[in-house]
């Protein structure tokens, strides 16, 4: 690609800055309301007859896991729009996605490791599902590793998004697998998580954090995405000026 | 179809002579499998207990170790840059590829397991298991690592990045592989299902395997 082709592509992206300025001061404030409300629903929400108060950790752990899963499927739709549309954007969001998608997977590997130890007593326990995140978590890392080891951005683009689309075919054999594997080695001896049905008292909190997480993500992603764009730019400038330099 | 024949023809060619290395993947099994005394000491009884999985893990570390040179000669000495400019599909050219690849690297290993299976203490029918759920899982394992050679080529980097890349999507086949030939050494589990769902993963892994990676050819090599 050359330089001028690079100068041309921004003329999209410079839109896409000037609509996110305007959104992202609403979206980080929608977010830190609903944050706020949610946090303090679940803090008022009652213990549980038989968890007692570490219940309060799936207002957490849930909504991060949940993301984790998201975020994969926000990279597959970016892939494809890299692999069909070639639309530069795309690959920003792709790359801007995953280190965010691997937090949240990290943080709902903590969150329930850390529930684990009062519940199962041990921090780690090879369950079915904290299995398939951990694998989940190794599949944004290599992909990250992936996006760090070429220099090219538009290469990297590419190979990323033929990645991100065998992971989103693979993540659910590989669950499969796991829960299977699982069943095979430990019958479901484990204090299974969530219990029978959802009381209301801890429907409602959670909805309110599923939501703002949701949103936490977006504010997140557009910032990162704003953030690629600019690095991007300045990586083109200081290209540019060392060519003026050279010749 | 002939060009297909003629590629397969050549890949095992060029695998199996001078300069090919398709079968220091087999030294590597030998030797990973040599290895695994070592480290978890010499007691016969824990071997043959250990046995199919130390055998599955050698095969999948083998048989990744081999990815590597799917595509980069050819790359370096420019054919892949004909195979992907001609009028046969890429997508075949490279299912013809990958199969030429298991010929020349996976083959051997299952040649091989029977004897590395008597310094394991596996009895025949436990070895012949292995020798099964390898036959019908390694298709799987260089299908789907031929995506991520593919990847590596494009983008000129090799090894970590591949394995990295690589290994996660494996562990279906590494999973399935290993409780198959459980099941029909210890039970109490039937072969059957386990085998067959191996078998289903292979034939996925047809329809996957070779499009992404003639995508990732076609969109990378510009």
């Amino acid at each position: 690609m050359t330089l001028t082709a690079t100068l041309t592509d921004l003329a999209n992206p410079t839109k896409f800055l000037a609509l996110t300025a305007r959104i992202l001061p609403w979206l980080a404030g929608a977010t830190a309301i609903l944050l706020a409300i949610g946090l303090y629903q679940s803090a008022m929400a009652p213990d549980d007859y038989q968890q007692g108060a570490t219940v309060k950790i799936m207002f957490i752990h849930v909504p991060n896991a949940w993301l984790s899963m998201f975020v994969w499927g926000v990279m597959s739709l970016a892939a494809l729009g890299t692999l069909v549309w070639r639309h530069p954007l795309a690959d920003v969001a792709a790359k801007a996605a995953a280190p965010i998608g691997a937090a949240f997977t990290f943080l709902a590997l903590v969150t329930g490791s850390l529930w684990g130890r009062p519940m199962w007593g041990t921090y780690w326990e090879w369950d079915a599902r904290l299995t398939s995140v951990l694998i989940l978590f190794l599949m944004y890392l290599g992909l990250m590793a992936l996006w760090r080891a070429v220099e090219d951005p538009s290469r990297a683009a590419r190979a990323a998004a033929i990645l991100t689309l065998v992971g989103a075919i693979n993540i659910p054999i590989i669950k499969f697998s796991v829960d299977w594997w699982n069943t095979l080695h430990q019958p479901a001896s484990v204090l299974r998580m969530g219990g029978p049905t959802l009381d209301k008292a801890f429907l409602w909190p959670l909805l309110v954090m599923a939501i703002a997480f949701s949103l936490l993500f977006i504010t997140l992603h557009l910032a990162a995405m704003r953030n690629e764009i600019l690095r991007r730019r300045v990586r083109s400038l200081q290209m540019m000026q060392a060519s003026q330099k050279a010749a | 179809m002939s060009a297909l024949a003629a590629l397969i023809r050549r890949d095992i060619r060029i695998a199996l002579r001078v300069g090919g290395g398709a079968l220091i993947g087999v030294l590597f099994f030998l030797t990973v499998t040599v290895l695994m005394p070592f480290a978890v000491g010499p007691d016969l009884a824990l071997l043959s207990r250990l046995g199919p999985a130390i055998l599955w893990l050698g095969a999948l570390l083998a048989s990744l170790l081999t990815l590597d040179r799917l595509f980069t000669a050819d790359h370096e000495d420019g054919s892949l840059d004909l195979i992907v400019m001609s009028r046969t599909p890429l997508e075949l050219a490279c299912a013809a590829k990958a199969l030429a690849h298991w010929l020349a690297a996976g083959l051997p290993l299952i040649i091989a397991t029977p004897v590395l299976g008597l310094l394991l203490n596996l009895d025949s029918a436990a070895t012949l298991a292995v020798a099964l759920t390898l036959l019908a899982g390694t298709p799987a394992l260089t299908f789907t690592g031929m995506i991520g050679a593919a990847l590596a080529v494009t983008l000129h980097r090799g090894g970590l990045l591949l394995a990295v890349l690589v290994l996660p999507l494996s562990i279906p086949v590494l999973i399935f592989g290993v409780a198959a030939s459980q099941a029909a050494i210890t039970g109490p589990m039937s072969f059957g299902t386990p085998f067959s769902i191996l078998c289903a993963l292979s034939l996925v892994s047809f329809v996957v395997g070779p499009f992404a990676a003639a995508a990732s050819l076609r969109h990378g090599l510009d």
